[in-house]
């Protein structure tokens, strides 16, 4: 997971490399602080020395402006090199989001890649600037804190070792019990969220089943176990502070009684003596910083294996070598295809699927929900690869082609279509981003989406909001099929795209499409019987399996299912009626 | 972008009173845990600037008079050690203490805090979640109670001590040498300016941050639920563009916000060191050339001058999050005093049994049921429950001053199947919800057997009614767990008798784990049609006498809808029921239709009375007219 992290750090590394050299410039100095401190007292005080004073309270403030100025810089590439890492990280998801194919879509939901791009790389970015600056500040100042001490009096320092090891062990073990209750609190603190919001989302349900109480009742059940879980937990981490106390205070006092006798027998200066207390508190406060960062990382953790999860996914349909950038016609061949979602399931969703359909053909496609109508259309666009068989467009294995060329040849309008914010024109160009306005204006009279546009007060520079939810259901559909036009593809393939379209409408559109593109391939699926009646050749799908090809007559005639569908729609009947 | 992206900083109205109320709220159940805390504060607190002091006794009492001595006595010395260990011990367990029961203190009040938010959320009308964004309200349960923890375990009681370290201090800088507390006075102002400089710098580029945050979270999220598009489409490279763009701009703001919140600590850090040695000069000649100052004194009071900056900053930082918290404590008590559902209604559903032609209250479950009135003078009335539903000269809006339901009049008999049909914002779901209270009407009335809708206990009212609502919302829990929403008591044979009528058993048998499948995220793992059969089954499981199936049956595909219908009609046999539909098919064999159009009901009549009429339904009905 880091190295896949790591490798995006890209034209960051130089800032990332100083930042933790400036830092150490920062800690050498600081830690050599105190030391003039304590020859000031020895040599300057006790000897009345004004001189040395001076001498060395001029050292002091050099040595302070050195490490306000290491301190500086390096905040500044820590800034630099953090925001700028984590930008990488959200531009490297973002173009493998792009590589992504519906399969890998599926895998994520939207709002899971949604906070994986943000709350998670905010995480990654405030651990990457910790372990900057603080990773080497904390060990360094331990370690220079500690130097200096022993510089000072080798045995006196001694107490250190003592101090730290000791503190270390129950700092580390305290971490070490409360990650474990603190991972399985946070679990529940988010099944709790998630449960607030399920009651926001639903609160028509609750209210239209008067369950108000019996949410209530859930919820302080799970609450009372998040307080029992928390309060566990915490009640370790009150002994961090205590216990930094006790090491810190037993420091002073065996320093001051030890240092005492040193003093009196010669063998340190006051000034030493003092230096050694303000050592104390540097060691101590580092190692306790240390600790601090192992909680916080291991917290962000979490969140770089997500990011890293998204990163490290291969893209499932990518182009083969030499592959063919030319579609010769709009003529669709499946050859004996099976397709399932997902490889570890046992039954296919389409199974032993053959058709020839003949470029400029009108096909409808038909059949209940969970048919697998729209699986079967997805495998033409390569939306999806085929587990076995093949789909053939223009002769050619769709495998074979280009992506790019082959989704620009065969225009899906998708069922869940949505349009973006931005203008009618700005939403249309999708197809095409150099059409003119008269292309444009061909197009949505074709979809039969002029008449709506037309009375719109700005026209075609409409501002559409995000989801397109400023327009009706049936406009929408009719401008995602002016949008797929602008492709001018050689096959078109409309999902369920005229549900919320009248029927006059709709068969204006399907009049316009038969006049003005007749050698464009068309499938229309539909729930609609009128949608799909005058085709050249209706497919009835049952279960994943083609139940039924033939022309609206050839199909009342034999097939049970269209003629059900038939009669339901048509005569508002029974069934078997 | 979406709103609750970019949340400028909060501007408090009345911090005063945030900060009372919150208290008095934690006063409520803590009030001598809090006494205790302050206490022990107050005692850990002066046990360490006790400690501060010793180490000037130690060098000027202990230390420098056995200088030069060939004999030392260091008993002297041992005693002083003794008392200041006991010193310490009382402030380490002071300190253990109040960090203990603040424990309690902050998750319990946070346990309080919640459980208070979730029970009076359950209470409030529709109206206040169709008003507030649902992430708003959420971040109120994390944000907002996560900020309040950190105040009270963290920032409240080091704001005392800080305030109690600095007083101490203070004093103890004073009694060494008073000229020396000046000159320490005077650089903290100096380094006050300072940071007030760099925060604001920063203050400006976090939220510029903030901004460039929420821009770059709406792309993404506008992106991401259109990914599939961008693919059909092959609009990849246009979509990196463009995201490019405002990542870089995002990139520049998080920079610029990090680097002063950065340089903050060493510059601060250094100019403390800066006071250290100007005071190490100053006191030094003091020392020398005068009697004031010892040498003990002054190790001492370099110690102090450090211990003194620290509690300051560490001050400033605190107020910063504790205006934070108050921040969330206001929008907690926002919620908190939001107006809940109003009920009036005094009369309540019982079940009944006949007997000579008589109602007798039972507490069986019977199927049968009677609204219980219960008169001033103590007599009691019951009217069976029947399901004669009427609508009165009914005005509403959802706003007071913008009706949308203009002059209602209809009436369903008992049995009767109703239906209504009109184009998207023609009023279709609003009339029921009316029915069952979710909003009040404003003029005119509903009755329901004869009584005035409210007048009936709103809990009792919308028990009697089965709603299938058009979004179907799934809990996290298994489908059995889901069905049984519709009634708590029913058996696992009731739950998947209810499934079968509803068409839904097939589809559940080929779960992995049948009815024990786990849902998940409003179970995004079925497909729309699927979850209208569990929310059908659903309804079922509650056998109301009065159903509202609201688009029931939309996602559902014609075919298996006319497998569902005869579960339908079995499910609707014998009740009121009340229907919007958008295919036609659905309905046309309702007793009565009613064509709705801006508020008003335009065409009534069966399918072929209407159908005769040639108006609008006819024009619907042949396709003529968009419904959407």
């Amino acid at each position: 997971m880091i190295k896949t992290l790591i490798k995006e750090v890209k034209e960051y590394k130089k800032a990332s490399f100083l930042a933790p050299i400036f830092i150490s410039l920062e800690v050498v100095c600081e830690v050599a602080i105190p030391f003039m401190m304590a020859k000031i007292i020895d040599l300057g005080v006790e000897m009345k020395d004004m001189k040395a004073i001076i001498f060395y309270g001029f050292m002091m403030m050099v040595f302070s402006f050195i490490a306000l100025y290491g301190g500086k810089k390096s905040g500044e590439y820590a800034a630099y090199a953090s925001s700028g890492f984590a930008k990488n990280l959200r531009a490297a998801m973002f173009r493998k989001i792009q590589d992504f194919s519906f399969e890998n879509i599926d895998k994520f939901s939207t709002a899971g890649l949604v906070t994986r791009m943000t709350t998670d790389v905010s995480n990654v970015q405030n651990s990457y600037q910790m372990i900057l600056r603080i990773c080497f500040r904390a060990p360094l100042m331990l370690i220079c804190a500690m130097f200096m001490a022993f510089q000072i009096h080798s045995e006196l320092a001694m107490i250190f070792i003592g101090a730290i090891i000791f503190l270390a062990i129950v700092l580390f073990s305290i971490i070490k019990i409360t990650m474990k209750i603190f991972d399985v609190a946070f679990e529940k603190y988010d099944r709790l969220n998630e449960s607030v919001e399920e009651n926001i989302k639903g609160i028509r349900t609750v209210k239209a089943f008067v369950r108000e109480k019996y949410e209530t009742s859930k919820f302080h059940k799970a609450s009372k176990d998040i307080y029992d879980i928390f309060t566990k937990a915490e009640s370790y981490l009150v002994f961090n502070s205590p216990v930094m106390q006790l090491t810190m205070y037993s420091c002073l006092i065996l320093l001051s009684w030890l240092g005492a006798k040193l003093v009196v027998a010669g063998g340190l200066t006051t000034g030493g003596l003092m230096s050694l207390f303000t050592y104390t508190t540097n060691i101590l406060m580092s190692l306790m910083m240390i600790s601090m960062i192992f909680v916080m990382m291991s917290m962000s953790i979490a969140s770089g294996r997500r990011i890293a999860e998204v990163l490290n996914e291969k893209p499932t349909i990518i182009n083969g070598t030499n592959p063919s950038y030319k579609v010769n016609d709009g003529s669709i061949v499946f050859d004996h295809v099976y397709f399932k979602y997902k490889e570890s399931e046992e039954d296919y969703n389409l199974t032993d699927i053959n058709l020839k359909i003949k470029s400029g053909m009108t096909v409808g496609i038909i059949g209940g929900t969970g048919s697998a109508k729209s699986t079967l259309i997805s495998l033409i666009s390569r939306l999806y690869d085929v587990n076995k068989g093949k789909v053939m467009v223009g002769g050619k294995d769709v495998r074979d082609y280009d992506l790019k060329t082959l989704r620009d040849n065969v225009s899906v309008v998708l069922q869940n279509n949505v349009l973006f914010s931005g203008t009618i024109t700005d939403n249309l160009r999708w197809g095409d981003e150099n059409a003119s306005l008269e292309e444009i204006k061909r197009v949505c009279h074709l979809a039969c989406a002029d008449e709506f546009i037309d009375k719109f007060e700005d026209g075609y520079d409409t501002h559409i909001e995000q989801g397109g939810t400023n327009v009706s259901g049936g406009q929408r559909q009719r401008l995602c099929i002016a949008r797929a036009l602008l492709k001018k593809p050689k096959i078109l393939i409309l999902d369920d795209s005229t549900s919320a379209v009248d029927t006059r409408t709709d068969a204006l559109i399907r009049k316009a499409f038969r006049e003005e593109i007749p050698d464009t391939t068309k499938i229309i699926i539909a729930q609609r019987i009128s949608s799909v009646e005058d085709a050249d050749m209706i497919i009835v799908l049952d279960d994943g399996k083609i139940d039924g090809i033939g022309t609206n007559d050839e199909l009342i005639k034999n097939n049970t299912i269209y003629r059900d569908i038939v009669n339901v729609q048509k005569k508002g009947g029974k069934l078997g009626e | 972008m979406s709103k609750r992206d970019f949340k400028p900083r909060v501007k408090l109205e009345n911090p005063k009173e945030s900060l009372f109320r919150l208290m008095s709220f934690i006063f409520e159940d803590y009030k001598w845990h809090c006494l205790v805390v302050f206490i022990l504060i107050i005692i850990s607190s002066m046990a360490n600037v006790a400690g501060m002091n010793f180490i000037k006794t130690l060098v000027d009492d202990y230390i420098a008079p056995l200088v030069g001595s060939t004999n030392p006595d260091f008993s002297n010395l041992l005693k002083a050690l003794m008392t200041i260990a006991l010193i310490y011990a009382t402030g380490i367990l002071s300190n253990f203490g109040f960090n203990k029961i603040l424990v309690s203190i902050s998750q319990g009040t946070l346990k309080n805090i919640r459980d208070r938010l979730f029970e009076h959320m359950e209470k409030l009308p529709i109206k206040y979640f169709d008003t507030h964004v649902h992430g708003d309200i959420m971040s109120i349960y994390t944000n907002d109670t996560d900020t309040l923890r950190q105040m009270i375990s963290q920032s409240m009681p080091q704001f005392i001590s800080s305030a109690i370290t600095i007083i101490g201090v203070f004093f103890s800088m004073c009694m060494i040498s008073i000229p020396l507390t000046v000159l320490v006075l005077l650089m903290v102002v100096i380094i006050k300016q300072v940071s007030g400089k760099i925060v604001a710098n920063s203050g400006k580029y976090f939220v510029l941050q903030q901004q460039n945050i929420g821009k770059v979270n709406g792309y993404i999220e506008e992106m991401m639920s259109g990914q599939k598009v961008i693919k059909v489409f092959t609009h990849e490279r246009e979509a990196i563009d463009e995201f490019d763009k405002l990542n870089n701009e995002l990139n520049n703001a998080s920079y610029n916000a990090n680097k002063y919140a950065n340089i903050m600590m060493p510059i601060m850090g250094n100019l403390g060191y800066l006071n250290y040695v100007l005071c190490a000069i100053v006191g030094g000649l003091i020392a020398i050339y005068t009697d004031s100052l010892t040498i003990g004194g002054l190790a001492a009071f370099l110690q102090l001058n450090r211990s003194f900056s620290q509690p300051i900053n560490q001050i400033s930082q605190q107020l910063n999050s504790v205006i934070m918290a108050l921040a969330g404590a206001n929008r907690i008590f926002g919620l908190l005093d939001e107006k809940v559902e109003v009920d009036d209604g005094k009369v309540t559903l019982v079940n009944v049994t006949m007997n000579d032609g008589e109602l007798i209250e039972t507490d069986k479950r019977t199927g049968m049921w009677a609204w219980k009135h219960i008169h001033e003078d103590g007599s009691i009335t019951l009217v069976k429950l029947e399901g004669d539903v009427r609508f009165d000269h009914v005005d509403f809006g959802y706003n007071e001053n913008k009706i949308i339901l203009h002059d209602i009049n209809m009436f369903a008999k008992p049995g009767q199947k109703i239906a209504f049909v009109g184009a998207t914002g023609a009023g279709k779901t609003t009339i029921t919800n009316l029915i069952n209270r979710f909003y009040d009407i404003q003029k005119g009335m509903i009755t329901y057997d004869g009584i005035d809708i409210k007048l009936i206990k709103k809990d009792d009212l919308r028990r009697s009614l089965g709603i299938v609502l058009q979004d179907t919302h799934l809990f996290t829990g298994t489908i059995m767990d889901n069905i049984r929403y519709g009634n708590l008591e029913a058996s696992d044979e009731e739950v998947i008798k209810a499934a079968k009528l509803a068409n839904a058993h097939d589809f559940i048998k080929h779960m992995p784990e049948g009815y024990n499948t786990v849902l998940t995220n409003d179970g995004a793992s079925l497909s729309s049609g699927q979850r209208q059969l569990l929310s059908i089954a659903r309804a079922a499981l509650s056998n109301p006498p009065v159903l509202i199936l609201d688009e029931a049956t939309s996602s559902i595909d014609t075919r298996t809808e006319a497998i569902v219908q005869s579960g339908m009609d079995k499910l609707m046999e014998g009740r009121t029921v009340f229907v919007i539909a958008h295919r036609l098919s659905t309905i046309q064999n309702s007793d009565v239709i009613m064509v709705l159009d801006k508020g008003e009901i335009i065409e009534r009549g069966d399918h072929d009375s209407l159908l005769n009429e040639r108006g609008t339904y006819y024009k619907l009905y042949t396709g003529a007219l968009e419904l959407d």
